[in-house]
């Protein structure tokens, strides 16, 4: 952990930007190995995919469109900043005087909810990945809700920077500038990522499928699904990444994502239970649970891939 | 002994201070969001922190094991890590949009553009 404080300090004192982003992607993967210390597996699948891959790339897109370099200036208000921050850190430190020491299992934390999980989920939900029961189940709205803040996001950033409306072909610049041309000819990275690619999308279909019963699930699928595509255009082609997987086809599935989610919420409204309550879908509750968090892991893996995808291609297609 | 527990506590502060100070004292746009997200992992590592228990161990349900860590803390995070991607490539649009609009990515720049139309 304190190596994570150490590259906190080292982005806020960098006035490079392109070497802030590649320390924030560094401070992910810390990150997700101090998630794994503290058991939270499945968490740290989503950091590590997540923060040290796409959002990295998306950082980097954004830098290419603008500009890499921090402009210095003395401006009189960070002493003020500083102040304030100091102030606000000691008020929070005397906050957690208060709280239960680390890893207390008496703590009020572990003592509402989170037994009732851990006790009847095995029965009830019939998965030994409580998590997924959890995310997908007894959270099941939650979840939903998240799907639709992802879907809101990926259309935000379409409408925004996407103008599909202009009709003529654009100059199709790479985001990664000039880094791209020595990227397309150097041979370890064209063959290493052809002999990566389908292993990439086999593991993600492999979390997508097998999340009921380890670490994984819609979330962390849909992220590396995206990622291996991503790796695809960024090496070879954007071009022959988009006519491979199409503007219209991402729409889609992001939309068939949520909709998926909420028609299974639905088809339980149909068969006589609450929204988004699996039992009923099938004759045996169990079987039920498990059919309908298949189907649900399902549509939140097809939305996030589809967001992720068209939120990178969306930043790719910028003209520099 | 005592004191020795709430260190991750601690640490977390001390990455969420770092994350505020990067927003509110940095001009640069890009630099700003980058605070954020420093900000939203303090959050992450707080949260998921609450959720260990000693001796306990991942919560996938297996034969011989009664100690498992709290699983709904993992739930959220593990959502909101998604979420806050999502939520960083609008802010990331947003930038480039504003870039193209005043040609600057720095705070005090565009200021003073609309100052003076």
């Amino acid at each position: 952990m304190g190596f994570m404080a150490v590259i906190g300090f080292a982005v806020a004192r960098l006035r490079n930007l392109f070497a802030v982003v590649m320390l924030t992607g560094l401070f992910s993967l810390t990150a997700a190995v101090l998630y794994v210390i503290l058991d939270a597996v499945d968490v740290a699948f989503t950091e590590a995919a997540v923060g040290a891959g796409i959002s990295t790339v998306l950082m980097l897109g954004t830098l290419a469109l603008t500009s890499s370099e921090e402009r210095v200036e003395k401006s009189g208000g960070s002493k003020w900043a500083l102040v304030l921050v100091v102030v606000t850190g000691c008020v929070l430190v005397y906050g957690t005087l208060d709280m239960p020491p680390f890893g207390d299992p008496t703590a009020a934390i572990h003592h509402h909810v989170a037994p009732y999980y851990l006790e009847k989920s095995g029965q009830e939900i019939g998965l030994p990945n409580v998590v997924t029961s959890v995310l997908a189940s007894y959270r099941g709205y939650d979840t939903l809700g998240e799907v639709f803040v992802i879907f809101t996001a990926a259309i935000g950033v379409l409408l925004i920077i996407g103008r599909p409306q202009f009709g003529r072909r654009r100059s199709h610049r790479m985001l990664v500038g000039e880094l791209h041309e020595s990227m397309r000819t150097n041979v370890i990275l064209r063959v290493g990522s052809k002999l990566l690619i389908p292993v990439i999308l086999l593991f993600a279909l492999y979390v997508q499928w097998h999340g009921d019963f380890g670490p994984g699930g819609g979330f962390q699928a849909g992220v590396i699904f995206a990622s291996g595509f991503i790796l695809y255009a960024l090496i070879f082609d954007i071009d022959t990444a988009r006519t491979m997987i199409p503007a219209r086809t991402t729409r889609l599935f992001l939309v068939f994502g949520v909709l998926l989610y909420t028609g299974v919420g639905v088809a339980g409204l149909f068969l006589g239970g609450n929204f988004l309550d699996y039992s009923v879908l099938a004759a045996n509750p169990v079987s039920g649970q498990h059919l309908g968090i298949l189907l649900v892991e399902f549509g939140v893996g097809l939305t996030v891939a589809a967001a992720m995808i068209s939120i990178f291609f969306t930043f790719a297609h910028q003209e520099h | 002994m005592e004191l020795i527990g709430l260190i991750n506590y601690w640490i977390v502060i001390v990455l969420m201070m770092t994350g505020f100070y990067i927003v509110i004292a940095h001009d640069n746009l890009v630099k700003k969001i980058v605070g954020l997200n420093i900000f939203q992992v303090s959050v992450f590592v707080f949260y998921i922190t609450m959720a260990k228990v000693k001796g306990g161990t991942a919560p996938i349900l297996a034969e011989g094991i009664t100690t498992y860590s709290n699983p709904l803390p993992h739930v959220l995070i593990l959502t909101a890590i998604v979420v806050g991607v999502a939520t960083t490539a609008l802010g990331l649009a947003l930038v480039v949009r504003i870039r193209d609009a005043y040609g600057t990515i720095e705070d005090n720049d565009f200021e003073n553009q609309d100052g003076e139309p």
